[in-house]
């Protein structure tokens, strides 16, 4: 308890250290994450950008450790304030869930109870939170926390269904239910991307209100690269099971150091010149059924060389708070991960 | 100046020859309107728009779910209800066509789908599926299918190992190129792209936009390039048209579009796409309310319920497509145009 003032512990509120998940397929072990490392200090955003199949989702998950079968997480840690999540019991893990850490999905109605009252879910929300509310107190804060979110009419709004309404609204509504509860920590893994752009701009700006209001950590999950400049603190590039680059949101999108963020950010077409080819990253993204043993971006990768179909890359360090696991790097400091944060745990 | 004369007054000019011509086009749909309930309702998808592509045009036609770009691609090539209007390819009716006529512009104008992965019959070898068309358009026979098929997977980047593997076994990217392999082997005049990457990776999609380039250029192709991604979409085209609710708002050539918007819509549109670039100060219009649906929508300008400028005449009287500004091109339908 005493180390919850000392600086570390107030800065630091999860970290994933040499995370390890596999899913036991047909057609054999797909090695979705292959040591996965970062930290989320309070009231900061991370952002964790990378294409389909990379792992974000399965990164999210784990850290409420909603991995099912055929998928294990094999190993690594998970603390969340002074608690490794992966050793508590699931009396301990399931009081976290919805209450100190929510998790928004990305497909919205998917997520809601199709036969609840909207209304009625945010309320259940809190009274689970909450056992000391009575419903009726619970349904007006619900409905207080609605006309938060801009949903016109609430009182009528939390009356409905799912399916009555929009994504957008749906969303919404998530998002309520999410936040009602004041978690410390947010995960919200697309939470935009099935809506229209101007929609996200509402949703974004929504959030963004409500997440200073409350002072919530959040880890945003995106494919979208715009998104993510305009939303995080710092962001960690994930590419086939790994973290290739991690640091504050202007270093990395403005001075990218691995050869995967560099290639990605200039794949995007929106100030591209129409009259010159993109520039388009060769190749696909590996199969993960092989464990890896070496660098999985370098047969995609310009500037490959021979150890890097040999020998994994470590995480070097830039500065403080920028670091990138390629060999191009290699002569800078070597980052010590998540181990440091071994001084949480007493 | 109104669309239509516009439309007109071009084909007399020593511009690129007008390929395609959608008039006054209208698509509804009769649905029934709850789950128990008898009535019927109508939902107006494509709720009267005019637009017109000159030869090798790629015309973007952008715009936020449900807005009917899907509906009036599927109208172009026959497999959306045509309630009114026209729709002429050279400059010849091609609306309810049948038999032999059908067949020809099912052959000119081909239509690719976003979803890579149910578009395509996964027990088939790619080689049968992209010479289907060939044997029955009566192209080719025999070992020239053969010869054309693989000619044809060359061009969009495969090698003979591919021919006699199934489309279940390639990946989204891959089987996009299959898809275009499959339309263009049949020489079309006009392809309609109807979110062809946005189901794939940036990194993959930026291989298949490029691609996408080389083909029309090479085949002398012409474009509707359906996308609701902007940034795609100026990359893509040289011309755009901005829907909402079923009406065309905004068209114009690209740049005039993006750099002057004069739809309020187009506006926040393009004020609300996220930059890449952390330093961009975000000057974001946000707007009120969902868009509304287009079952039996209200009188008036479709976007007046959510404008931030809107005045009564536009509750009242839906504003025409005309001619707004500098550029000769630049049509808004709206009373009340941004003109800079
Ligand atoms: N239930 C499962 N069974 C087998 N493999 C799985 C399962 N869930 C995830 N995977 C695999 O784990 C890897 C990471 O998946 P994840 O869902 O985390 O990707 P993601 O980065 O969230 O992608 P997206 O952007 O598409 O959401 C993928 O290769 C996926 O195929
Ligand atoms: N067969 C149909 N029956 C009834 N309504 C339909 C039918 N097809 C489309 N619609 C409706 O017409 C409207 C336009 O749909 P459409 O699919 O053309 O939109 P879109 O602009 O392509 O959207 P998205 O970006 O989501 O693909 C929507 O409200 C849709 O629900
Ligand atoms: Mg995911
Ligand atoms: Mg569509």
């Amino acid at each position: 308890m005493l180390l919850k003032d000392t600086p570390v512990t107030t800065d630091k509120l999860l970290s994933v250290q040499d995370l390890r998940v596999h899913f036991h397929t047909l057609r054999g072990i797909v090695h979705a994450l292959e040591g996965v490392s970062f930290h989320l200090n309070r009231q900061e955003t991370l952002g964790l950008a990378g294409e389909t199949g990379c792992g974000k989702s399965v990164t999210a998950r784990s850290v409420l450790r909603l991995i099912d079968p055929p998928g294990r997480i094999v190993s690594g840690r998970i603390i969340f304030e002074d608690r490794d999540i992966l050793t508590l019991d699931d009396t301990a893990v399931r009081a976290i869930r919805g209450g100190e850490i929510s998790m928004i999905m990305q497909e919205p109605k998917m997520s809601l109870n199709p036969v609840i009252r909207v209304g009625d879910q945010v309320a259940e929300a809190l009274l689970i939170h909450d056992t000391s509310l009575n419903r009726s107190s619970a349904r007006t804060q619900a409905e207080e926390m609605l006309t938060q979110m801009g949903i016109p009419e609430a009182h009528r709004t939390s009356r409905r269904y799912p399916h009555e309404l929009s994504g957008g609204m749906a969303q919404r509504i998530m998002i309520a239910m999410m936040l009602v509860t004041r978690p410390k920590l947010l995960i919200a893994d697309e939470p935009t991307s099935a809506l229209d752009v101007t929609i996200q701009a509402q949703i974004l700006a929504l959030m963004d209100k409500l997440v200073q209001d409350i002072r919530t950590s959040v880890l945003m999950i995106t494919h979208d690269l715009g998104v993510m400049a305009e939303t995080c603190d710092r962001v960690a590039v994930m590419y086939a099971g790994n973290i290739v680059e991690m640091g504050a949101v202007r270093s990395v999108l403005k001075d990218p150091q691995h050869p995967y963020t560099q290639g990605l950010l200039k794949t995007v077409p929106d100030k591209a010149n129409p009259d010159h080819p993109l520039y388009a990253i060769k190749g696909n993204v590996p199969s993960l059924l092989q464990p890896q043993n070496h660098c999985r971006f370098s047969d995609r990768c310009e500037y490959a060389m021979a150890r890097c179909s040999r020998e994994i890359p470590p995480v070097y360090q830039m500065t403080d708070d920028h670091e990138a696991a390629c060999f191009l790097h290699d002569g800078q400091s070597i980052s010590s991960g998540g181990k440091q944060v071994d001084l949480m745990n007493p | 100046m109104r669309y239509n004369n516009h439309v007109n007054r071009k084909t007399n000019q020593s511009h690129n020859p007008i390929l395609l011509t959608v008039e006054d086009l209208h698509v509804y749909f009769s649905i029934r309107e709850g789950w128990l309930s008898r009535q019927r309702a109508t939902v107006k998808a494509v709720n009267g728009v005019n637009l017109s592509l000159q030869q090798g045009d790629v015309f973007g036609l952008v715009g936020e779910s449900g807005c009917g770009k899907t509906t009036l691609g599927r109208a172009i090539v026959g497999l959306s209800p045509v309630s009114h209007g026209q729709i002429l390819l050279k400059g010849r009716s091609i609306v309810g066509l049948t038999g032999q006529d059908a067949h020809e512009r099912a052959r000119q104008v081909q239509l690719i789908f976003q979803d890579p992965y149910s578009s395509l019959h996964p027990r088939k070898t790619v080689c049968d599926l992209v010479g289907v068309g060939l044997k029955l358009h009566g192209l080719a026979n025999g070992y020239e299918i053969d010869e054309q098929v693989l000619a044809m997977l060359k061009r969009v980047g495969f090698n003979i190992d591919h021919l006699y593997r199934y489309a279940h076994e390639f990946s989204g990217g891959q089987r996009q190129r299959i898809s275009l392999a499959r339309a263009l082997i049949l020489r079309p005049k006009l392809l309609i792209l109807d979110e062809p990457t946005s189901a794939l990776d940036v990194s993959v999609q930026a291989q298949i936009l490029n691609l996408l380039k080389e083909i029309r250029q090479e085949f002398n192709l012409t474009f509707l390039f359906i996308s609701h991604d902007l940034g795609v979409i100026r990359y893509m085209s040289n011309r755009i048209g901005v829907m909402y609710l079923g009406h065309l708002v905004e068209t114009g050539a690209t740049s005039d579009v993006f750099e002057h918007p004069q739809h309020p819509y187009t506006q926040v549109l393009l004020s609300s796409l996220p930059s890449i670039d952390p330093d961009t100060p975000s000057n974001r219009t946000l707007l009120e309310g969902d868009p509304p649906t287009p079952i039996d929508p209200p009188p008036g300008c479709p976007f007046a319920q959510r404008c931030p400028g809107v005045k009564p005449i536009c509750r009242e009287q839906a504003p025409e497509l005309i001619h707004h500004g500098n550029s000769p091109d630049h049509f808004t339908a709206c009373h009340f145009p941004h003109v800079d």
